[in-house]
Protein backbone atom coordinates (compact mmCIF):
# COMPACT_ATOMS: atom_id res chain seq x y z
CA UNK A 1 0.00 0.00 0.00
CA UNK A 2 2.79 2.43 0.89
CA UNK A 3 4.46 1.56 -2.37
CA UNK A 4 1.26 2.25 -4.22
CA UNK A 5 0.76 5.61 -2.50
CA UNK A 6 4.36 6.55 -3.18
CA UNK A 7 4.01 5.69 -6.82
CA UNK A 8 0.70 7.51 -7.05
CA UNK A 9 2.23 10.64 -5.58
CA UNK A 10 5.17 10.36 -7.96
CA UNK A 11 2.77 9.85 -10.84
CA UNK A 12 0.81 12.95 -9.90
CA UNK A 13 3.99 15.02 -9.70
CA UNK A 14 5.01 13.79 -13.14
CA UNK A 15 1.45 14.21 -14.40
CA UNK A 16 1.15 17.89 -13.48
CA UNK A 17 4.37 18.56 -15.40
CA UNK A 18 3.01 16.71 -18.42
CA UNK A 19 -0.15 18.74 -18.00
CA UNK A 20 1.80 22.02 -18.15
CA UNK A 21 3.37 20.94 -21.42
CA UNK A 22 0.14 19.53 -22.82
CA UNK A 23 -1.75 22.73 -22.01
CA UNK A 24 0.78 24.52 -24.17
CA UNK A 25 0.05 22.16 -27.05
CA UNK A 26 -3.65 22.71 -26.63
CA UNK A 27 -3.66 26.50 -26.58
CA UNK A 28 -1.34 26.61 -29.58
CA UNK A 29 -3.69 24.29 -31.38
CA UNK A 30 -6.72 26.36 -30.42
CA UNK A 31 -5.21 29.73 -31.26
CA UNK A 32 -3.17 28.94 -34.37
CA UNK A 33 -4.61 25.63 -35.58
CA UNK A 34 -1.14 24.15 -35.49
CA UNK A 35 -0.10 20.90 -33.91
CA UNK A 36 3.23 22.04 -32.55
CA UNK A 37 5.85 19.32 -32.74
CA UNK A 38 8.54 21.66 -31.53
CA UNK A 39 7.66 21.44 -27.88
CA UNK A 40 10.43 18.95 -27.24
CA UNK A 41 13.15 21.34 -28.25
CA UNK A 42 11.42 24.25 -26.51
CA UNK A 43 11.49 22.22 -23.33
CA UNK A 44 15.15 21.42 -23.81
CA UNK A 45 15.88 25.05 -24.61
CA UNK A 46 14.25 26.06 -21.32
CA UNK A 47 16.21 23.47 -19.35
CA UNK A 48 19.46 24.34 -21.08
CA UNK A 49 19.08 28.10 -20.57
CA UNK A 50 18.23 27.73 -16.90
CA UNK A 51 21.15 25.35 -16.30
CA UNK A 52 23.68 27.50 -18.19
CA UNK A 53 22.57 30.79 -16.68
CA UNK A 54 22.21 29.75 -13.07
CA UNK A 55 26.00 29.86 -12.71
CA UNK A 56 26.51 33.49 -13.74
CA UNK A 57 23.11 34.87 -12.74
CA UNK A 58 22.10 32.83 -9.74
CA UNK A 59 19.28 30.33 -9.64
CA UNK A 60 16.12 32.41 -9.47
CA UNK A 61 17.14 35.09 -12.00
CA UNK A 62 18.16 32.23 -14.28
CA UNK A 63 14.65 30.80 -14.08
CA UNK A 64 13.15 34.11 -15.14
CA UNK A 65 15.60 34.60 -17.98
CA UNK A 66 15.17 30.97 -19.05
CA UNK A 67 11.41 31.43 -19.22
CA UNK A 68 11.93 34.61 -21.18
CA UNK A 69 14.26 32.91 -23.66
CA UNK A 70 11.89 30.00 -24.22
CA UNK A 71 8.88 32.29 -24.60
CA UNK A 72 10.81 34.50 -27.01
CA UNK A 73 11.81 31.51 -29.12
CA UNK A 74 8.16 30.43 -29.32
CA UNK A 75 7.11 33.99 -30.13
CA UNK A 76 9.66 34.29 -32.93
CA UNK A 77 8.54 31.03 -34.51
CA UNK A 78 4.93 32.18 -34.36
CA UNK A 79 5.64 35.61 -35.86
CA UNK A 80 8.13 34.56 -38.52
CA UNK A 81 6.56 31.34 -39.69
CA UNK A 82 3.19 30.34 -38.34
CA UNK A 83 1.55 33.75 -38.65
CA UNK A 84 2.69 34.12 -42.24
CA UNK A 85 1.37 30.70 -43.20
CA UNK A 86 -2.08 31.29 -41.72
CA UNK A 87 -4.62 29.32 -43.69
CA UNK A 88 -2.09 26.76 -44.90
CA UNK A 89 -3.14 23.13 -44.46
CA UNK A 90 -2.79 21.84 -40.89
CA UNK A 91 -0.48 19.09 -42.09
CA UNK A 92 2.04 21.45 -43.71
CA UNK A 93 2.13 23.63 -40.61
CA UNK A 94 2.74 20.58 -38.43
CA UNK A 95 5.61 19.53 -40.68
CA UNK A 96 7.05 23.04 -40.54
CA UNK A 97 7.15 22.79 -36.75
CA UNK A 98 8.94 19.43 -37.07
CA UNK A 99 11.55 21.16 -39.22
CA UNK A 100 12.06 23.97 -36.69
CA UNK A 101 12.22 21.36 -33.95
CA UNK A 102 15.03 19.45 -35.66
CA UNK A 103 17.07 22.61 -36.22
CA UNK A 104 16.71 23.80 -32.62
CA UNK A 105 17.29 20.32 -31.21
CA UNK A 106 20.44 19.76 -33.26
CA UNK A 107 21.91 23.02 -32.05
CA UNK A 108 21.06 22.27 -28.42
CA UNK A 109 22.56 18.78 -28.61
CA UNK A 110 25.70 20.22 -30.14
CA UNK A 111 25.97 22.68 -27.28
CA UNK A 112 25.26 20.08 -24.63
CA UNK A 113 27.81 17.66 -26.01
CA UNK A 114 28.20 14.66 -23.80
CA UNK A 115 28.09 16.61 -20.53
CA UNK A 116 25.27 16.42 -18.14
CA UNK A 117 24.45 19.94 -17.08
CA UNK A 118 23.05 20.27 -13.63
CA UNK A 119 20.48 22.76 -12.52
CA UNK A 120 21.50 23.71 -8.97
CA UNK A 121 18.06 23.51 -7.40
CA UNK A 122 18.41 25.04 -3.93
CA UNK A 123 16.06 22.33 -2.64
CA UNK A 124 18.62 19.74 -3.75
CA UNK A 125 17.94 16.05 -4.03
CA UNK A 126 16.34 15.55 -0.64
CA UNK A 127 13.13 13.68 -0.15
CA UNK A 128 10.06 14.54 1.73
CA UNK A 129 8.31 11.83 3.73
CA UNK A 130 5.00 11.24 5.43
CA UNK A 131 5.34 7.89 7.13
CA UNK A 132 6.75 5.64 4.50
CA UNK A 133 5.32 7.55 1.56
CA UNK A 134 8.10 9.58 -0.01
CA UNK A 135 8.55 12.08 -2.80
CA UNK A 136 11.56 14.10 -3.84
CA UNK A 137 11.35 17.67 -2.66
CA UNK A 138 11.82 18.79 -6.21
CA UNK A 139 8.67 17.01 -7.28
CA UNK A 140 6.75 18.22 -4.26
CA UNK A 141 7.55 21.81 -5.17
CA UNK A 142 6.68 20.94 -8.76
CA UNK A 143 3.19 19.89 -7.68
CA UNK A 144 2.66 23.11 -5.75
CA UNK A 145 3.97 25.41 -8.46
CA UNK A 146 2.12 23.56 -11.20
CA UNK A 147 -1.10 23.68 -9.20
CA UNK A 148 -0.80 27.46 -8.88
CA UNK A 149 0.06 27.87 -12.56
CA UNK A 150 -2.74 25.59 -13.70
CA UNK A 151 -5.24 27.46 -11.54
CA UNK A 152 -4.03 30.80 -12.89
CA UNK A 153 -4.17 29.46 -16.41
CA UNK A 154 -7.73 28.22 -16.05
CA UNK A 155 -8.83 31.47 -14.49
CA UNK A 156 -7.28 33.45 -17.35
CA UNK A 157 -8.78 31.12 -19.89
CA UNK A 158 -12.23 31.48 -18.37
CA UNK A 159 -12.37 35.11 -17.33
CA UNK A 160 -9.76 37.24 -19.07
CA UNK A 161 -10.27 39.05 -22.34
CA UNK A 162 -7.47 36.96 -23.79
CA UNK A 163 -9.25 33.75 -22.80
CA UNK A 164 -12.52 34.87 -24.34
CA UNK A 165 -10.79 36.11 -27.48
CA UNK A 166 -8.95 32.82 -27.77
CA UNK A 167 -12.05 30.69 -27.31
CA UNK A 168 -14.05 32.85 -29.71
CA UNK A 169 -11.44 32.71 -32.46
CA UNK A 170 -10.90 28.98 -31.93
CA UNK A 171 -14.60 28.44 -32.44
CA UNK A 172 -15.12 30.67 -35.45
CA UNK A 173 -12.14 32.64 -36.70
CA UNK A 174 -13.91 34.71 -39.32
CA UNK A 175 -16.66 35.86 -36.96
CA UNK A 176 -14.09 36.64 -34.28
CA UNK A 177 -12.29 38.81 -36.83
CA UNK A 178 -15.59 40.55 -37.64
CA UNK A 179 -15.91 41.41 -33.95
CA UNK A 180 -12.54 43.14 -34.05
CA UNK A 181 -10.53 40.36 -32.42
CA UNK A 182 -6.99 40.29 -33.80
CA UNK A 183 -6.16 36.66 -34.31
CA UNK A 184 -2.47 37.41 -34.77
CA UNK A 185 -2.26 38.79 -31.21
CA UNK A 186 -4.25 35.94 -29.74
CA UNK A 187 -2.03 33.42 -31.46
CA UNK A 188 1.25 35.13 -30.51
CA UNK A 189 0.22 35.28 -26.88
CA UNK A 190 -0.71 31.60 -26.94
CA UNK A 191 2.80 30.69 -28.11
CA UNK A 192 4.36 32.87 -25.43
CA UNK A 193 2.27 31.24 -22.71
CA UNK A 194 3.08 27.78 -24.08
CA UNK A 195 6.79 28.68 -24.01
CA UNK A 196 6.62 29.82 -20.38
CA UNK A 197 4.73 26.68 -19.34
CA UNK A 198 7.30 24.49 -21.11
CA UNK A 199 10.18 26.27 -19.35
CA UNK A 200 8.58 25.81 -15.94
CA UNK A 201 7.99 22.13 -16.66
CA UNK A 202 11.61 21.84 -17.81
CA UNK A 203 12.87 23.39 -14.58
CA UNK A 204 11.37 20.58 -12.53
CA UNK A 205 11.82 17.77 -15.02
CA UNK A 206 15.60 18.06 -14.95
CA UNK A 207 15.72 17.96 -11.13
CA UNK A 208 15.71 14.97 -8.78
CA UNK A 209 14.97 12.12 -9.41
CA UNK A 210 16.09 12.80 -13.02
CA UNK A 211 19.86 13.19 -13.44
CA UNK A 212 20.09 16.65 -15.09
CA UNK A 213 19.89 18.30 -18.48
CA UNK A 214 20.44 15.66 -21.13
CA UNK A 215 18.90 15.32 -24.57
CA UNK A 216 16.62 12.77 -22.88
CA UNK A 217 14.58 15.71 -21.56
CA UNK A 218 13.40 16.04 -25.13
CA UNK A 219 11.59 12.71 -24.95
CA UNK A 220 9.53 13.99 -22.03
CA UNK A 221 7.72 16.43 -24.29
CA UNK A 222 6.97 13.57 -26.63
CA UNK A 223 5.24 11.83 -23.74
CA UNK A 224 3.21 14.95 -23.02
CA UNK A 225 1.90 14.77 -26.55
CA UNK A 226 -0.24 11.69 -25.85
CA UNK A 227 -1.50 13.57 -22.79
CA UNK A 228 -2.83 16.37 -25.01
CA UNK A 229 -4.22 13.96 -27.59
CA UNK A 230 -6.04 11.71 -25.19
CA UNK A 231 -7.56 14.65 -23.38
CA UNK A 232 -8.84 15.91 -26.71
CA UNK A 233 -6.52 18.25 -28.56
CA UNK A 234 -8.78 21.24 -28.17
CA UNK A 235 -9.62 20.98 -24.48
CA UNK A 236 -7.43 22.51 -21.75
CA UNK A 237 -9.31 20.55 -19.11
CA UNK A 238 -8.56 17.45 -21.15
CA UNK A 239 -4.87 18.30 -21.16
CA UNK A 240 -4.85 18.40 -17.36
CA UNK A 241 -6.70 15.09 -17.00
CA UNK A 242 -4.63 13.52 -19.80
CA UNK A 243 -1.39 14.67 -18.19
CA UNK A 244 -2.31 13.23 -14.81
CA UNK A 245 -3.49 9.98 -16.37
CA UNK A 246 -0.28 9.53 -18.34
CA UNK A 247 1.93 10.52 -15.40
CA UNK A 248 0.25 8.11 -13.00
CA UNK A 249 0.20 5.25 -15.53
CA UNK A 250 3.87 5.77 -16.25
CA UNK A 251 4.88 5.91 -12.59
CA UNK A 252 2.89 2.80 -11.73
CA UNK A 253 4.34 0.87 -14.66
CA UNK A 254 7.84 1.90 -13.57
CA UNK A 255 7.23 1.01 -9.94
CA UNK A 256 5.70 -2.36 -10.62
CA UNK A 257 8.08 -3.28 -13.36
CA UNK A 258 9.20 -6.39 -11.50
CA UNK A 259 5.67 -7.71 -11.73
CA UNK A 260 5.52 -6.64 -15.38
CA UNK A 261 8.85 -8.22 -16.33
CA UNK A 262 7.23 -10.37 -19.03
CA UNK A 263 6.76 -7.10 -20.94
CA UNK A 264 10.46 -6.34 -20.74
CA UNK A 265 12.42 -3.72 -18.84
CA UNK A 266 11.78 -0.04 -19.52
CA UNK A 267 8.18 -0.78 -20.34
CA UNK A 268 7.09 2.39 -18.52
CA UNK A 269 8.51 4.56 -21.30
CA UNK A 270 5.93 3.31 -23.77
CA UNK A 271 3.02 3.32 -21.34
CA UNK A 272 1.90 6.86 -22.28
CA UNK A 273 1.49 5.81 -25.87
CA UNK A 274 -0.34 2.61 -24.99
CA UNK A 275 -2.75 4.56 -22.78
CA UNK A 276 -3.31 7.01 -25.61
CA UNK A 277 -4.07 4.31 -28.15
CA UNK A 278 -6.39 2.52 -25.74
CA UNK A 279 -8.34 5.73 -25.04
CA UNK A 280 -8.52 6.73 -28.68
CA UNK A 281 -9.89 3.33 -29.68
CA UNK A 282 -12.94 4.05 -27.57
CA UNK A 283 -13.11 7.83 -27.89
CA UNK A 284 -11.59 8.84 -31.20
CA UNK A 285 -11.66 12.55 -30.39
CA UNK A 286 -10.19 12.15 -26.93
CA UNK A 287 -11.82 12.32 -23.53
CA UNK A 288 -13.01 15.91 -23.76
CA UNK A 289 -12.34 16.81 -27.38
CA UNK A 290 -14.85 18.26 -29.78
CA UNK A 291 -16.22 15.63 -32.08
CA UNK A 292 -15.71 17.31 -35.43
CA UNK A 293 -11.98 17.80 -34.89
CA UNK A 294 -11.08 14.76 -36.92
CA UNK A 295 -9.25 16.50 -39.71
CA UNK A 296 -5.87 16.50 -37.95
CA UNK B 1 -21.71 58.55 -44.69
CA UNK B 2 -20.61 55.23 -46.11
CA UNK B 3 -20.22 55.45 -49.85
CA UNK B 4 -19.39 52.77 -52.34
CA UNK B 5 -18.22 53.82 -55.73
CA UNK B 6 -17.99 51.67 -58.89
CA UNK B 7 -16.86 48.67 -56.87
CA UNK B 8 -15.54 45.65 -58.77
CA UNK B 9 -14.74 42.49 -56.79
CA UNK B 10 -13.46 39.16 -58.08
CA UNK B 11 -12.88 35.86 -56.33
CA UNK B 12 -9.80 33.81 -57.10
CA UNK B 13 -8.91 36.22 -59.88
CA UNK B 14 -11.66 34.79 -62.07
CA UNK B 15 -15.20 35.02 -60.75
CA UNK B 16 -16.64 38.53 -60.94
CA UNK B 17 -18.98 38.96 -58.01
CA UNK B 18 -19.54 42.73 -58.14
CA UNK B 19 -19.41 44.72 -61.37
CA UNK B 20 -19.44 48.40 -60.74
CA UNK B 21 -21.69 48.73 -57.72
CA UNK B 22 -22.27 52.22 -56.34
CA UNK B 23 -24.40 53.08 -53.36
CA UNK B 24 -24.63 55.45 -50.44
CA UNK B 25 -25.58 54.85 -46.84
CA UNK B 26 -26.22 58.32 -45.37
CA UNK B 27 -25.77 58.84 -41.62
CA UNK B 28 -28.82 57.90 -39.63
CA UNK B 29 -30.61 55.99 -42.37
CA UNK B 30 -31.55 52.38 -42.94
CA UNK B 31 -30.57 51.20 -46.38
CA UNK B 32 -31.74 47.83 -47.66
CA UNK B 33 -30.00 45.75 -50.30
CA UNK B 34 -32.21 43.13 -51.93
CA UNK B 35 -31.24 40.39 -54.30
CA UNK B 36 -31.43 36.68 -54.85
CA UNK B 37 -28.73 34.12 -54.12
CA UNK B 38 -25.50 34.93 -55.91
CA UNK B 39 -26.42 38.55 -56.56
CA UNK B 40 -23.33 39.71 -54.66
CA UNK B 41 -24.93 40.84 -51.41
CA UNK B 42 -22.52 39.05 -49.12
CA UNK B 43 -19.59 40.11 -51.26
CA UNK B 44 -20.63 43.72 -50.81
CA UNK B 45 -20.57 43.32 -47.02
CA UNK B 46 -17.24 41.53 -47.10
CA UNK B 47 -15.75 44.35 -49.11
CA UNK B 48 -16.89 46.79 -46.43
CA UNK B 49 -15.89 44.72 -43.38
CA UNK B 50 -12.50 43.71 -44.73
CA UNK B 51 -13.07 39.97 -44.81
CA UNK B 52 -12.80 39.56 -48.59
CA UNK B 53 -9.27 38.25 -48.21
CA UNK B 54 -10.44 35.36 -46.06
CA UNK B 55 -12.50 34.24 -49.05
CA UNK B 56 -9.77 34.84 -51.61
CA UNK B 57 -11.64 37.84 -52.94
CA UNK B 58 -10.08 41.10 -54.11
CA UNK B 59 -11.23 44.62 -54.88
CA UNK B 60 -10.20 45.21 -58.50
CA UNK B 61 -11.31 48.79 -58.80
CA UNK B 62 -13.63 51.28 -57.22
CA UNK B 63 -13.68 52.36 -53.60
CA UNK B 64 -15.41 52.02 -50.28
CA UNK B 65 -15.20 55.18 -48.22
CA UNK B 66 -16.45 55.96 -44.73
CA UNK B 67 -16.48 59.70 -44.31
CA UNK B 68 -13.06 60.67 -45.59
CA UNK B 69 -11.40 57.33 -44.89
CA UNK B 70 -10.70 54.74 -47.52
CA UNK B 71 -11.86 51.31 -46.26
CA UNK B 72 -10.54 48.90 -48.85
CA UNK B 73 -7.29 47.28 -47.77
CA UNK B 74 -7.98 47.59 -44.05
CA UNK B 75 -8.24 44.50 -41.91
CA UNK B 76 -11.49 43.60 -40.11
CA UNK B 77 -10.21 44.76 -36.71
CA UNK B 78 -9.42 48.24 -38.08
CA UNK B 79 -12.83 48.41 -39.69
CA UNK B 80 -14.48 47.59 -36.36
CA UNK B 81 -12.45 50.30 -34.62
CA UNK B 82 -13.61 52.79 -37.23
CA UNK B 83 -17.19 52.06 -36.29
CA UNK B 84 -18.44 49.59 -38.88
CA UNK B 85 -19.53 46.24 -37.49
CA UNK B 86 -21.01 43.33 -39.39
CA UNK B 87 -23.48 40.77 -38.11
CA UNK B 88 -22.61 37.71 -40.18
CA UNK B 89 -25.10 35.67 -42.15
CA UNK B 90 -26.48 32.70 -40.25
CA UNK B 91 -25.85 34.49 -36.91
CA UNK B 92 -22.57 32.62 -36.21
CA UNK B 93 -22.75 33.14 -32.47
CA UNK B 94 -20.06 31.43 -30.40
CA UNK B 95 -22.07 28.41 -29.29
CA UNK B 96 -19.62 27.23 -26.65
CA UNK B 97 -19.36 30.64 -25.02
CA UNK B 98 -22.03 31.93 -22.69
CA UNK B 99 -24.28 34.79 -23.71
CA UNK B 100 -22.28 37.12 -21.48
CA UNK B 101 -18.99 35.96 -23.03
CA UNK B 102 -20.39 36.39 -26.53
CA UNK B 103 -21.17 39.98 -25.67
CA UNK B 104 -17.68 40.49 -24.24
CA UNK B 105 -16.21 39.07 -27.43
CA UNK B 106 -18.23 41.65 -29.34
CA UNK B 107 -16.80 44.47 -27.23
CA UNK B 108 -13.21 43.34 -27.75
CA UNK B 109 -12.45 46.05 -30.31
CA UNK B 110 -13.68 48.72 -27.93
CA UNK B 111 -11.09 49.97 -25.45
CA UNK B 112 -13.29 52.49 -23.75
CA UNK B 113 -14.63 50.80 -20.59
CA UNK B 114 -17.41 53.31 -20.00
CA UNK B 115 -18.60 53.02 -23.60
CA UNK B 116 -18.62 49.26 -23.24
CA UNK B 117 -20.73 49.43 -20.09
CA UNK B 118 -23.17 51.77 -21.84
CA UNK B 119 -23.30 49.44 -24.84
CA UNK B 120 -24.06 46.49 -22.58
CA UNK B 121 -26.89 48.33 -20.84
CA UNK B 122 -28.30 49.25 -24.22
CA UNK B 123 -28.13 45.64 -25.44
CA UNK B 124 -29.84 44.32 -22.32
CA UNK B 125 -32.49 47.00 -22.68
CA UNK B 126 -33.13 46.08 -26.30
CA UNK B 127 -33.06 42.35 -25.59
CA UNK B 128 -34.10 41.65 -21.97
CA UNK B 129 -34.09 37.93 -22.75
CA UNK B 130 -30.30 38.05 -23.15
CA UNK B 131 -29.92 39.30 -19.61
CA UNK B 132 -32.12 36.48 -18.32
CA UNK B 133 -29.93 33.97 -20.13
CA UNK B 134 -26.57 35.64 -19.65
CA UNK B 135 -25.01 32.54 -18.05
CA UNK B 136 -26.22 30.10 -20.69
CA UNK B 137 -24.20 28.80 -23.57
CA UNK B 138 -25.03 30.44 -26.87
CA UNK B 139 -25.81 27.12 -28.52
CA UNK B 140 -28.76 26.62 -26.17
CA UNK B 141 -30.63 29.72 -27.34
CA UNK B 142 -33.46 29.52 -29.85
CA UNK B 143 -32.92 30.78 -33.40
CA UNK B 144 -34.57 34.11 -32.69
CA UNK B 145 -32.62 34.59 -29.48
CA UNK B 146 -29.40 33.73 -31.30
CA UNK B 147 -30.14 36.44 -33.85
CA UNK B 148 -30.74 38.90 -31.02
CA UNK B 149 -27.43 37.82 -29.48
CA UNK B 150 -25.66 38.25 -32.82
CA UNK B 151 -27.03 41.78 -33.14
CA UNK B 152 -26.34 42.55 -29.48
CA UNK B 153 -22.78 41.28 -29.82
CA UNK B 154 -22.20 43.63 -32.74
CA UNK B 155 -23.71 46.56 -30.80
CA UNK B 156 -21.12 46.00 -28.05
CA UNK B 157 -18.57 47.69 -30.30
CA UNK B 158 -20.79 50.83 -30.35
CA UNK B 159 -20.88 50.93 -34.15
CA UNK B 160 -21.73 53.98 -36.19
CA UNK B 161 -22.88 51.72 -39.01
CA UNK B 162 -24.35 48.28 -38.42
CA UNK B 163 -24.07 45.85 -41.34
CA UNK B 164 -26.69 43.11 -41.18
CA UNK B 165 -26.39 40.06 -43.42
CA UNK B 166 -29.79 38.40 -43.79
CA UNK B 167 -30.96 38.63 -40.19
CA UNK B 168 -34.29 36.98 -41.10
CA UNK B 169 -32.68 33.80 -42.40
CA UNK B 170 -34.41 30.72 -41.08
CA UNK B 171 -36.60 32.53 -38.56
CA UNK B 172 -40.36 32.30 -38.00
CA UNK B 173 -42.46 35.16 -39.45
CA UNK B 174 -43.37 36.51 -36.02
CA UNK B 175 -39.69 36.67 -35.05
CA UNK B 176 -38.84 38.36 -38.36
CA UNK B 177 -41.35 41.06 -37.45
CA UNK B 178 -39.57 41.57 -34.11
CA UNK B 179 -36.18 41.76 -35.83
CA UNK B 180 -37.61 44.49 -38.07
CA UNK B 181 -38.75 46.45 -35.02
CA UNK B 182 -35.35 46.04 -33.38
CA UNK B 183 -33.61 47.37 -36.48
CA UNK B 184 -35.90 50.40 -36.50
CA UNK B 185 -35.18 50.99 -32.80
CA UNK B 186 -31.40 50.70 -33.23
CA UNK B 187 -31.64 53.19 -36.05
CA UNK B 188 -33.74 55.56 -33.94
CA UNK B 189 -30.92 55.53 -31.35
CA UNK B 190 -28.60 56.92 -33.99
CA UNK B 191 -26.91 54.00 -35.74
CA UNK B 192 -27.03 53.78 -39.51
CA UNK B 193 -27.94 50.34 -40.85
CA UNK B 194 -27.05 48.54 -44.04
CA UNK B 195 -29.53 45.70 -44.24
CA UNK B 196 -28.92 42.90 -46.72
CA UNK B 197 -32.02 40.77 -47.08
CA UNK B 198 -33.94 38.32 -49.16
CA UNK B 199 -37.06 39.02 -47.16
CA UNK B 200 -38.11 42.14 -49.04
CA UNK B 201 -41.30 42.73 -47.06
CA UNK B 202 -39.41 43.18 -43.80
CA UNK B 203 -36.49 45.03 -45.39
CA UNK B 204 -38.61 47.54 -47.30
CA UNK B 205 -40.74 47.99 -44.18
CA UNK B 206 -37.87 49.41 -42.12
CA UNK B 207 -35.60 50.89 -44.80
CA UNK B 208 -35.47 54.50 -45.93
CA UNK B 209 -34.04 53.56 -49.26
CA UNK B 210 -33.19 50.37 -51.06
CA UNK B 211 -31.02 48.93 -53.79
CA UNK B 212 -31.70 45.79 -55.77
CA UNK B 213 -28.62 43.81 -56.73
CA UNK B 214 -28.78 41.53 -59.73
CA UNK B 215 -25.78 39.40 -60.73
CA UNK B 216 -23.28 41.88 -59.37
CA UNK B 217 -24.94 45.10 -60.56
CA UNK B 218 -27.44 47.51 -59.10
CA UNK B 219 -30.57 47.01 -61.18
CA UNK B 220 -32.97 49.21 -59.22
CA UNK B 221 -32.64 51.79 -56.51
CA UNK B 222 -34.69 54.46 -54.80
CA UNK B 223 -36.68 55.30 -51.70
CA UNK B 224 -37.97 52.11 -50.09
CA UNK B 225 -41.62 53.12 -50.26
CA UNK B 226 -41.35 53.80 -53.97
CA UNK B 227 -39.50 50.58 -54.69
CA UNK B 228 -42.02 48.47 -52.87
CA UNK B 229 -44.73 49.82 -55.21
CA UNK B 230 -42.76 49.10 -58.36
CA UNK B 231 -43.95 46.18 -60.48
CA UNK B 232 -40.62 44.49 -60.71
CA UNK B 233 -40.01 44.39 -56.98
CA UNK B 234 -43.60 43.34 -56.38
CA UNK B 235 -43.30 40.47 -58.81
CA UNK B 236 -39.76 39.29 -57.93
CA UNK B 237 -39.48 39.92 -54.21
CA UNK B 238 -42.84 40.55 -52.67
CA UNK B 239 -44.65 37.63 -54.27
CA UNK B 240 -47.59 39.61 -55.68
CA UNK B 241 -47.58 38.04 -59.12
CA UNK B 242 -49.37 39.86 -61.94
CA UNK B 243 -52.47 38.09 -63.31
CA UNK B 244 -50.58 36.78 -66.26
CA UNK B 245 -47.98 34.83 -64.28
CA UNK B 246 -50.67 33.61 -61.92
CA UNK B 247 -52.60 32.19 -64.89
CA UNK B 248 -49.52 30.37 -66.13
CA UNK B 249 -48.95 28.81 -62.77
CA UNK B 250 -52.54 27.71 -62.52
CA UNK B 251 -52.64 26.06 -65.91
CA UNK B 252 -49.35 24.25 -65.50
CA UNK B 253 -49.81 20.54 -65.04
CA UNK B 254 -49.80 19.89 -61.34
CA UNK B 255 -48.51 16.77 -59.78
CA UNK B 256 -50.76 15.27 -57.22
CA UNK B 257 -49.68 12.91 -54.54
CA UNK B 258 -50.30 9.33 -55.43
CA UNK B 259 -49.38 6.02 -54.02
CA UNK B 260 -45.78 5.25 -54.75
CA UNK B 261 -45.28 1.89 -56.37
CA UNK B 262 -42.13 0.51 -57.79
Amino acid sequence: MTQFLSLLLNGISLGVLYALIAMGFVIIFKASEVVSFMHGSLLLLGAYSIARLSGPLGFFPAILVGMLITATAAFIVERLIINRLRGAPVISLAIVTIGVDIILLTELIRRLGSDILNVPHPWGGESFRIGNVGLSQNRLIAILVAAVLIALFFAAFKYSNWGIAMRASAEDGETAALMGIRQGQVSALAWVVAGVLAAVAALFLVGSPTPGVTPAAYAVALRAFPAAILGGLDSVGGALVGGLLIGIAEALAAGYQDQLLFLGRGFSAVVPFIVMIAVLLFRPSGLFGTRELTRV
Amino acid sequence: MLSIDALHVTYGGAVQALRGVSMEIPDGEVVAVLGSNGAGKSTLLRAISGTLRLHRGRVDSGSVRFGDDQLSGRDPAQTVRMGLVQVPEGRRIFGRLTVEENLRAGGMGNRDKAAKARARDRVYELFPVLQERSGQRGALLSGGEQQMLAIGRALMASPKVLLLDEPSLGLAPRIIGQIGEVIAEINRQGTSVLLVEQNATMALGVADRAYVLDVGEVSLSGPAAELSRSDEVQRLYLGHGSDETAAVTASAPRRTLSRWTA
